[in-house]
């Protein structure tokens, strides 16, 4: 045998994707196009109603090649809804004879019997079906459409077929009281995996961040509701809990390190290092249909733009820590400062962080709905609306 | 974690989990939903010999035949294995 100790590799180097510079990640958002409605996604706020630019099957496959080629091997088809692209399960195939490990990120609205087990026959390793609220009604209300019998449905033909499922349960400040029943329903259908992920404020979450933030004790009566739930069925269930960042001193990684671990690639074939990339101006976003995958990752100006730490202003540029957290999320230190080189001011030792305090101080706060904004759904006509106003504004 | 004696037992890679030679990482991996494990050289020597049901003693011979330099294998072996049955990376072979 190879002569490293045998005892020794039971602890293998690594269980998380963080090898540099090896795309290990391809998000491969098929459309944009989504039957539900979430007030909280984080797809750009303006989204064309219009698929005809969207990248062939021939295209798609082209681009899964170049980026296993890369070294890519996790790859997420996720939208919008990615049910709607009649050519899914012949992407999957070629997935899976690629040497993928696939995960369909869905709804479970348009899913059925006949298609999980073509999906599974195709190679397909992983569904991971979002849930709006935790009953019929309050799935209803923040996703917009009634699809919470089809969403309880389809999760247990998932688990009947033995494919690997996870549930996704996006929380914000009208549903984190449901924690628990969302946990007690995950655990009666057999989930292995349930994700707890407060949404994060990008796209139509940030233009909604007044009505979606939560308040601290909403987070921690929820975080201790989960950890509650953890001891009682240890084992049975892995649970994850996502936090908004905005409580916390020091800001999370972007996407792992910008240009270190992801590849995102939108239905029209731009290439970005992260999903909400777009956010920030005066970035020029190379697309597929016009350049190779590896020249994009390796030399295009977008990667190289925040790899590394050479970018850097003060106060990371001398922080002991900058090499941690990468100075954190370049989106959000746009959409808070306006400079997409400045610390994400989810930072304490952030020149900007009050920009993140005044936002939470006012969450401790009851919800005043007179002073509010309504709540902005994500669908095409508010897209256009919003569009028209940009363009009223210039 | 699966619970099941792989004395008496014939075990096998957990269907979950994908093993493949990564050519850009030069090593082996176990894929998961979302997830990756690199495998040092002697672990990948065990897992891919796991893609089949295996029992304990049939195992040993085949590494022993693979690496007849090594002895007193079957500690390290079973140690690795016993860390591989409570990740889940092997399972009882039900038939």
């Amino acid at each position: 045998m190879p002569n490293d100790k045998i005892g020794s590799s039971s602890q293998p180097t690594s269980d998380k994707l963080s090898n540099t510079h090896i795309p290990m990640w391809l998000l491969a958002e098929l459309t944009y196009a989504c039957p539900v409605q979430c007030p909280y996604c984080s797809n750009p706020m303006d989204i064309s109603a219009s698929r005809k630019n969207e990248l062939t099957t021939d295209e798609w496959i082209r681009v899964m090649r170049q980026a296993r080629k890369l070294g890519a091997v996790q790859l997420g088809f996720s939208g919008g809804e990615p049910l709607i692209r009649p050519d899914l399960e012949q992407l999957i195939a070629e997935a899976s004879s690629l040497g993928y490990y696939s995960n369909l990120i869905t709804s479970a609205i348009g899913l059925n019997k006949e298609k999980i087990t073509a999906f599974k026959a195709a190679g397909l390793g992983h569904i991971q079906i979002s849930f709006q609220g935790s009953n019929r009604e309050s799935n209803k209300l923040f996703g917009g459409t009634d699809s919470f019998e089809q969403k309880m449905m389809m999760t247990k033909e998932v688990i009947n077929q033995e494919l690997a499922l996870g549930l996704n349960f996006v929380l914000h400040r009208d549903n984190l009281h449901q924690v628990k029943e969302f946990l007690v329903m995950a655990e009666s259908l057999g989930a292995e995996f349930v994700e707890l992920a407060n949404c994060q404020y990008y796209g139509w979450a940030m233009h909604n961040r007044e009505h979606l933030l939560p308040s601290r004790q909403q987070l921690q009566d929820a975080e201790d509701v989960t950890n509650e739930f953890r001891e009682q069925y240890s084992g049975a269930m892995n649970i994850f809990f996502v936090a908004p960042d905005y409580y916390d001193d020091r800001p999370k990684k972007c996407s792992n390190g910008w240009g270190t671990t992801f590849i995102t690639v939108t239905p029209e074939g731009d290439v970005l290092p992260c999903q909400s990339a777009k956010v920030i101006p005066d970035l020029e976003f190379p697309n597929i249909r016009d350049h190779d995958l590896a020249s994009i990752w390796k030399d295009s100006a977008l990667f190289n733009s925040f790899r590394g730490t050479d970018w850097m202003l003060e106060p990371c540029v001398s922080c002991p820590e900058k090499e941690l957290e990468y100075g954190g999320c370049r989106c959000q230190a746009f959409l808070l400062t306006g400079d997409a080189r400045n610390a994400d001011p989810v930072c304490s030792l952030s020149p900007y962080h009050d920009k993140v305090t005044r936002v939470t101080d006012v969450a401790q706060q009851p919800l005043d709905s007179e002073d509010k904004q309504p709540l902005l759904f994500r669908n095409m006509a508010n897209a256009k609306k919003l569009r028209a106003q940009k363009t009223e504004a210039s | 974690m699966s619970d099941f004696d792989f004395d008496s037992s014939a075990f096998i890679l957990n269907p979950r989990y994908q093993y493949q030679w990564e050519e850009a990482q030069q090593c082996n991996v176990l894929l998961y939903p979302e997830g990756l494990i690199k495998l040092s050289g002697s672990a990948a020597e065990i897992i891919q010999r796991c893609q089949e049901k295996i029992t304990f003693s049939q195992l040993i011979d085949k590494l022993k035949l693979a690496f007849p330099e090594a002895d007193g294998i079957a500690e390290d072996v079973k140690e690795f294995l016993q860390d591989a049955q409570r990740q889940d990376w092997i399972v009882e072979s039900a038939d």
